[in-house]
C-alpha cells in the first residue's frame, strides 16, 4: 500500500522534470521575450504543480496538504499576474512580438 | 543519497561563488541587480543545508524580496544619468599593476593564515550551545535563537535596531520623499493580486512573529514581510494619508528601539542590569519587544524604500488641476 | 522516495545555474527579469522537495515565504519602469504651494 503512493509520489516527481527543463531551455533558446515568458509559465503551472501533488500524497498530515497547496496557488496567481504585467508593459514599451522571418 | 546531498552542496557553493564574482564585476547595474536576487534565493538554500532556519527565512524575505525591490528603487531613481563610467586611466606601470598585486599576493597569503588557523581549532566546536540549552528555561521562550536574541544577547537586537533607525534618519537628512511608482494606470491584474496577497502577508508576518517563541521566525522576519505587504500596497498606488506622516510616522519608525531602551530603562532601576529580564515576566517582555520591533522593522524598511523625509502632501485638489490642465 | 527527490533537486538546482546565463545575456532587463521570476518558482520546487527528503517541515515555510515575495520584487521592476527616468517627476513634491 504504502509503496503504491510511493511509486505514485516518484512517478509525478519525474514527471515534473520536463516541465522545468522545458522552462529552462525556452528561456534559452526562445527568439524572444514573449516566447521566453510562455515557456517560463510552464514551469510555475505544471511543474511545480506535479511536485506539490507528489509531496500531498506523502503528507502526513492535513494541514500539511493546505500548506502545499497554499504555496502552490500563489505561486500560479502571482505567475500568472506577473507575467501578465511583464508582457502588457513589453507591448506598452513597444517590444514587437517575434515573427518567424 | 548522501552523494545527491554532497553533489547538491557542491553545485550551490560553486554557484554561490561564481555569482558573487559576476554580480560585483557586473558594470549593467540592471543586470548587478537580477545576479543579486537570485544569488539571495540561492543564499537562503545554503543557511538551510546548513540547517539554520532562522537566517534562511530572513535571506529569503530580505534577500529575494525587500532588498530587490529596494534596490531596482534605487536604481529607478538614479535614472540613465548615472551610468557605470569607466576609471580615468591610469599613469605609471606601478599603478596599473596594483590591484592585481594586492589581489595575487594578499588573498592568498589571508587564505594561507586562515586555512593554519583553521587546522589548529578543535574538530567538534560547539560554541555557545551548552551554556544556552542550559539557561534557556529561565529565558522566557522554548527556541534557542529567540533566547538568545532577545534575552541573553538582547542588547545586540537593541543595538540593530538603534542601527536601522539611524540607517532611516540619514536618508531623510539626504532628499524627500518620492513616490516611485506611479499613481494612476494601475492594472486590473496588480489590484487583485494586491487585495490577495495583502491579508496573506499580514496574516503569514503573525505566524511568523508568535512562533518566534517556539521555532524558527520572529519580530525580523515578520517586520520584513509586512515591509513587503506595506510596499506592495505603495506599488498600487496607496500612499501614507496626510495627518499620518508628522508624529505617527515617526512613533512607528521608533517604537521598537525606544520600547527596548524602556524596558533597559525599567530592568537597570530594579535589578541594576540593563535587559535582566524577571524570570517570571520574560515571556511577556518578550513577546511585547517583538510586537514593536515588528512594526518598527516594517516601516523603517519601507520607509527605506521612499528614500528621503516625507513631504506634507499637496492639497488633492491642487493636483487634479494639475493633472486636468 | 528520498533519494529520487534529493537527485531531482539537484537536477533542479543545475536547471538554475542554466538559467544564469540568459540573466548574463539579457539582453533586455525584461529577459533577466523573466530568468529570476523562474528561480524563484524552481527554489520553490527545491525547497518543498529537500523539506521532504530532509524531514524538515521547516522548509515549507521557507518556500510558502518565497512564494508570497518572488511576486514583489517583479512587480516593482513592472511598476517601477513604467516612469520614464529621463521625464521630469510627476510627483506631489514638485506641486509649487
Amino acid at each position: 500500500m504504502m509503496s503504491l503512493i510511493d511509486l505514485f509520489s516518484g512517478a509525478l516527481i519525474l514527471a515534473s522534470l520536463p516541465f522545468f527543463v522545458a522552462g529552462t531551455l525556452g528561456l534559452l533558446r526562445f527568439p524572444d521575450l514573449y516566447c521566453r515568458l510562455h515557456a517560463l509559465t510552464k514551469a510555475d503551472n505544471l511543474g511545480l504543480g506535479l511536485v506539490v501533488l507528489a509531496l500531498m500524497l506523502q503528507a502526513q498530515s492535513w494541514l500539511q496538504v493546505l500548506r502545499l497547496l497554499l504555496i502552490w496557488l500563489l505561486v500560479l496567481i502571482a505567475g500568472a499576474t506577473v507575467a501578465h504585467l511583464i508582457a502588457r508593459k513589453a507591448l506598452a514599451a513597444g517590444h514587437r512580438p517575434w515573427r518567424r522571418p | 543519497m548522501t552523494g545527491a546531498q554532497t553533489l547538491f552542496d557542491g553545485l550551490l557553493v560553486l554557484l554561490l561563488v561564481i555569482l558573487a564574482w559576476v554580480l560585483l564585476a557586473s558594470k549593467d547595474l540592471f543586470r548587478a541587480i537580477v545576479l543579486f536576487i537570485s544569488f539571495g534565493l540561492l543564499l537562503a538554500l545554503a543557511w538551510l543545508r546548513l540547517k539554520a532556519p532562522d537566517i534562511a527565512l530572513a535571506e529569503a524575505i530580505i534577500g529575494a524580496g525587500i532588498t530587490g525591490a529596494l534596490l531596482l528603487v534605487g536604481l529607478g531613481r538614479l535614472g540613465s544619468a548615472v551610468r557605470c563610467r569607466p576609471l580615468p586611466v591610469r599613469t605609471t606601470p606601478l599603478q596599473r599593476l596594483s590591484a592585481p598585486l594586492l589581489v595575487g599576493l594578499l588573498l592568498p597569503s589571508i587564505a594561507a593564515v586562515v586555512l593554519v588557523e583553521l587546522f589548529t581549532l578543535p574538530i567538534v566546536a560547539s560554541g555557545q550551545i551548552k551554556l544556552v540549552a542550559a539557561h534557556l528555561e529561565h529565558a522566557g521562550v522554548d527556541h534557542p535563537v529567540t533566547a538568545v536574541l532577545l534575552n541573553f544577547r538582547g542588547y545586540d537586537t537593541f543595538l540593530e535596531m538603534g542601527v536601522l533607525l539611524l540607517a532611516v534618519l540619514s536618508i531623510w537628512s539626504l532628499d524627500r520623499a518620492r513616490h516611485p511608482f506611479a499613481r494612476d494606470q494601475i492594472p486590473a491584474a496588480l489590484l487583485t493580486l494586491q487585495r490577495l496577497l495583502l491579508p496573506l502577508l499580514i496574516l503569514v508576518a503573525g505566524y511568523i512573529l508568535q512562533r518566534g517563541a517556539q521555532g524558527p521566525g520572529g519580530a525580523f522576519q515578520a517586520g520584513a514581510l509586512l515591509a513587503a505587504g506595506i510596499i506592495l500596497a505603495a506599488l498600487c498606488g496607496h500612499r501614507l494619508p496626510p495627518g499620518h506622516q508628522g508624529l505617527l510616522l515617526r512613533l512607528a519608525l521608533s517604537c521598537g528601539f525606544t520600547t527596548f531602551l524602556l524596558a533597559a530603562a525599567v530592568t537597570l532601576a530594579r535589578s541594576g542590569v540593563p535587559l535582566l529580564y524577571p524570570e517570571h515576566l520574560a515571556g511577556s517582555l518578550i513577546l511585547l519587544i517583538e510586537i514593536a520591533a515588528t512594526f518598527s522593522i516594517a516601516f523603517l524598511l519601507a520607509a527605506a524604500m521612499a528614500g528621503g523625509h516625507p513631504v506634507p502632501e499637496a492639497k488633492p485638489t491642487a493636483i487634479d488641476e494639475r493633472k486636468s490642465a | 522516495m528520498t533519494s529520487l527527490s534529493l537527485i531531482v533537486a539537484l537536477i533542479l538546482l543545475l536547471t538554475i545555474a542554466l538559467g544564469l546565463i540568459r540573466v548574463l545575456r539579457g539582453p533586455t532587463p525584461t529577459d533577466r527579469m523573466l530568468a529570476a521570476q523562474l528561480f524563484g518558482t524552481t527554489a520553490v520546487a527545491i525547497l518543498l522537495l529537500l523539506g521532504f527528503a530532509t524531514h524538515s517541515p521547516v522548509m515549507t515555510d521557507v518556500a510558502l515565504v518565497f512564494a508570497l515575495l518572488t511576486a514583489v520584487a517583479a512587480v516593482t521592476f513592472v511598476r517601477r519602469a513604467e516612469v520614464d527616468p529621463m521625464a521630469p517627476e510627476q510627483d506631489v513634491d514638485d506641486v509649487p504651494d
